[in-house]
């Protein structure tokens, strides 16, 4: 039971925990609350493959700003419960249970029990790849491109957000 | 010059195109008759043109074929590869015919100028004049079987259009089943009655080409002419052609829509009911003479037909008060004698009667039509009486076409019936029976023609004068009649026989055409015989004391006739119901039909059966659509289910292939 | 750890994702499972590269990341439009595009 293992363990069922919480609160913000949770468990998750940068910008990015502009949204939305309305049990949720399980049941099988024909690797080769020098270099040299390119994205983004929620000069 | 004859069929063709997209704009009368009768009146001028060049020929040499273009053509290479044109075929039998249509056409559509003044259909009325006259001109001169039935079905369709001209007019039907009925009623029994005669025509065709491999004239007769007679083939070929003569030409059993035809206009039954259309039949049984002379049996069926019904529509035609019915009945015993030339093989002598009566029968009913007219509508003869005074060249006419009609010589009606009458008595396929009903027909007829005389032109008025003032007919129908009395008068001197020092040029003119015929049933030239004379003498004596018991009844004795209804009031009663033959054919044939169509056809087939799989594909596609539409809910999570779903299936399948 | 297992987590998470977008009603909680997903996703990515120490696949989650942030902004802008005129974010009520 090495440090890693324990690690892992713990980070894993966190990261499994908060996102069934995630999913099964009425209260928006409660469930928001525990995607946040979720994210860190996934930033500590990076950190045992040796991804720093992207591990703090999972916090930064999602965990920083994109939850709070959820949480800033539920807030103007001022969302109540979620009405339980008979909680019905609709064709729609048998068989979204019944495919997601049995979708659950055919990935875990392929990935454990199937001969995928992977090469040999090992997790610790993402010492060297992880660092954010190493990132930053590739990000500025070989994809200079889609570096740029998301700026416009981004640049599209924005407008996009601004023009479709403001509010209209009636 | 023979290259011509097309333009004969054309200039009708093209009178009734002009006047049908024109003519209801054309507001003067004078127009449209002139183009109506004038395009009628070219294609005479051109059959004249024909007739003189051929006469100029020699004798064998007066025949040419001249096609127009192939009609149909299915080439399979061999003996089942069908190949008609539209050709028309000019010898001297269809240039007779040629002349008899548009000379008589000619005149008629003169006459009907006059009659239909006024009348708001006029245009309509010479548009289907013109079309008929293109019909009945396809007929008598195609040159192969279908085109003939073209011409055929055509003059039935235009008798449909013209008998039902006024077809909002009604009128009250007496007798058995006493109701109103419409002239369209009238119009459509025609056109049906027709149809189950064509249908016999149309089988017989298909027999002709299983047989003989075409449906040519001369093929078929060329090849016709040396087989042997007999045989259960040539039997039915000339049976079933015979069914639709009998429709075409109102013989036993399908005359029953000509009486009724009077509804329509008065020229409309001169032309077609008496001078061309009805004269089909009997002009298709001469031009398949060849047929007909290897089938005995046949012929005799004919000339039996052909008697029985003279006899049987002159008794009609004794009772009858209508002016109108009785010259139909008179038109449907004078087709019998035809038909009974026909059936004992004297061809020529038939088409010779067809000439004279398509003279004195135009000339009766024109005469009728003045009357009419005079009499404002009135058809009644028991109403009339005494008009001679008033209307002397149309009395003077009528009588003319009465005592031509009645056979006494020298008029034209007493050469081509005493010549029918020879014929049925000395031929090889006639009998004395024959001759004995047709010299009884004639008796009675001479009688019920002067019957009408005297009721309607002579004696003492049986009219109001303050109501009716009956007037002399305009000059466009008077010449008219007074040509055509001359025709009657002297028409018969193209078939003198040679019994009376004549040449008998008309059948000497038709020799070739029926020679085929002839050599097969091994006839041929007779001289003349005593026996001749005896029987003219018979005919001429009783046609003379028919006029004579006919003036004694009606006009010096009047209440003889009272006297004999009452006596033989049953046999009256038959007599004027006609011998309930339409109550019959009501009760036994129509009846069912219009029964068992509507039940069975109606509601079972086309409701049910047609209805329901036009409808029920609707309904099943439909009720497919319904159901399938309920995919699209609008929630987009089920479409994410289906997605989720979706990705199983792909993923296994890659992985697990 | 050997690599399955982050395999295995990262399809567990993902099918919670997907579960959390086909059953719930409100439209801000599907919005929040979809993140689930793609963060999923991002940590298959990156198992995958520590794996076979190619820096490509963190490449990819950084352009993932940008462009799911981008995604969030606009997805919520159309949110609060769609709440303006219905006044509601529940997602059964919004199915006018159907037959």
């Amino acid at each position: 039971m090495t440090f890693e293992t324990i690690l892992f363990s713990l980070l894993a069922v966190v990261f499994v925990g908060s996102a069934l919480l995630t999913i099964t609160r009425r209260n928006p913000v409660i469930a928001a609350l525990y995607l946040i949770l979720n994210f860190f468990c996934l930033g500590g998750l990076y950190l045992t493959l040796n991804a720093q940068f992207i591990a703090v910008i999972q916090i930064l990015v999602y965990a920083g700003a994109i939850m709070v502009l959820f949480v800033f949204v539920i807030m103007l939305l001022n969302l109540g419960d979620e009405q339980r309305l008979a909680e019905k049990i609709s064709l729609r949720k048998i068989f979204a249970a019944g495919l997601s399980a049995a979708l659950l049941m055919e990935v875990i099988y392929i990935v454990g029990f199937v001969d995928l024909g992977m090469p040999p690797g090992d997790l610790h080769r993402g010492v060297e790849i992880g660092t954010v020098e190493n990132i930053g270099k590739e990000l500025f040299t070989t994809y200079l491109f889609p570096f740029e390119v998301t700026s416009i994205l981004l640049l599209a983004a924005i407008v996009g957000a601004v023009v479709l929620a403001k509010k209209k000069l009636d | 010059m023979f290259s011509l004859a097309p333009y004969i069929v054309l200039f009708p063709l093209l009178g009734f195109i002009v006047l049908g997209l024109f003519g209801s704009r054309l507001k003067n009368e004078t127009l449209i008759g002139t183009i109506g009768s004038g395009v009628v009146g070219l294609s005479f001028l051109t059959a004249v043109a024909i007739f003189i060049h051929m006469l100029g020929l020699p004798p064998d040499q007066r025949k040419e074929v001249v096609e127009l273009f192939t009609w149909i053509s299915t080439f399979t290479g061999t003996a089942t590869s069908f190949s008609v044109s539209l050709a028309y075929q000019v010898d001297q039998l269809s240039i007779l015919m040629v002349l008899i249509v548009t000379g008589v056409g000619f005149l008629i559509h003169v006459y009907s100028i006059g009659y239909m003044h006024g009348d708001p259909g006029f245009w309509r009325f010479f548009t289907y004049l013109n079309l008929f006259i293109f019909m009945m001109l396809n007929l008598v001169l195609a040159s192969n079987f279908l085109v003939m039935f073209l011409g055929w079905e055509g003059v039935g369709l235009c008798s449909y259009l013209l008998i039902g001209f006024w077809h909002d007019r009604k009128f009250e039907t007496g007798g058995y089943k006493p109701g109103t009925a419409f002239t369209s009623d009238a119009a459509k029994k025609a056109f049906i009655v027709n149809r189950v005669g064509d249908f016999g025509f149309l089988i017989g065709m298909f027999l002709i080409f299983t047989k003989f491999g075409s449906l040519d004239f001369d093929v078929v007769f060329n090849r016709a002419s040396v087989l042997s007679i007999g045989g259960s083939v040539m039997f039915w070929i000339t049976l079933l052609l015979f069914v639709g003569a009998t429709g075409k030409s109102a013989q036993i059993p399908l005359y029953v829509w000509l009486p009724d035809a009077m509804a329509g206009p008065t020229p409309v039954s001169a032309l077609i009911h008496a001078a061309t259309m009805v004269t089909a039949g009997v002009y298709m049984v001469a031009r398949c003479s060849v047929l007909y002379a290897l089938s005995p049996a046949t012929l005799q069926i004919v000339a039996v037909i052909g008697a029985l019904t003279a006899i049987f529509a002159a008794t009609i035609g004794l009772v009858q008060n209508d002016i109108k019915k009785v010259l139909a009945y008179s038109t449907v015993s004078q087709l019998g004698y035809m038909f009974l030339a026909m059936g004992v093989a004297a061809f020529t002598a038939g088409i010779f009667h067809l000439l004279t009566h398509a003279f004195f029968k135009a000339l009766l009913f024109l005469g009728s039509g003045a009357v009419i007219h005079a009499m404002h509508e009135e058809q009644d003869i028991q109403k009339m009486g005494g008009l001679r005074k008033y209307m002397p060249t149309t009395y003077k006419t009528f009588l003319v076409g009465a005592i031509a009609i009645a056979g006494i010589a020298p008029f034209s009606g007493f050469f081509s019936k005493d010549e029918i009458l020879w014929k049925a008595f000395s031929s090889d396929y006639g009998s004395v029976i024959l001759w004995a009903l047709g010299v009884m027909g004639a008796a009675l007829t001479a009688f019920y023609m002067f019957r009408l005389v005297s009721l309607t032109f002579e004696g003492e008025e049986r009219f109001s004068t303050k109501s009716h003032h009956p007037h002399e007919a305009p000059k466009t129908m008077t010449v008219v009649l007074v040509i055509l009395a001359f025709l009657s008068a002297v028409g018969g001197v193209v078939g003198i026989p040679a019994s009376l020092g004549g040449g008998n040029a008309i059948e000497h003119w038709l020799e070739p055409v029926f020679r085929q015929a002839n050599d097969r049933l091994g006839l041929g030239y007779h001289e003349p015989s005593a026996m001749e004379y005896v029987l003219m003498a018979v005919s001429l004596g009783i046609a003379l004391a028919g006029i004579y018991a006919a003036r004694t009844v009606y006009l010096k004795r009047t209440e003889l006739a009272e006297e004999w209804k009452n006596r033989f009031a049953g046999f009256y009663k038959v007599l004027w119901n006609k011998y309930f033959v339409d109550e019959a054919y009501d009760k036994v044939v129509v009846t069912p039909t219009v029964k068992l169509s509507e039940s069975l056809l109606w509601k079972g087939v086309d409701v049910s059966l047609i209805d329901g799989a036009v409808n029920g594909t609707a309904k099943l596609i439909d009720w497919i659509a319904g159901s399938v539409r309920k995919i699209q809910t609008g929630v987009a999570q089920m479409y994410a289910v289906v997605f989720v779903g979706g990705i199983l299936f792909v993923v296994a399948w890659i992985v697990f292939r | 750890m050997t690599i399955q297992s982050y395999l295995i987590l990262s399809a567990i998470t993902f099918i919670i994702g997907v579960v959390g977008v086909l059953t719930r009603r409100n439209a801000i909680i599907v919005f929040m499972s979809i993140e689930l997903m793609l963060n999923s996703v991002n940590l298959s990515l990156v198992a995958f590269s520590a794996y076979l120490g190619d820096a490509r696949g963190q490449m990819l989650v950084f352009f993932v990341m940008t462009v799911a942030a981008a995604e969030a902004a606009v997805g919520l802008a159309i949110i609060i439009a769609l709440f303006r005129n219905k006044q509601t974010v529940n997602i059964d009520e919004i199915n006018i595009l159907k037959w």
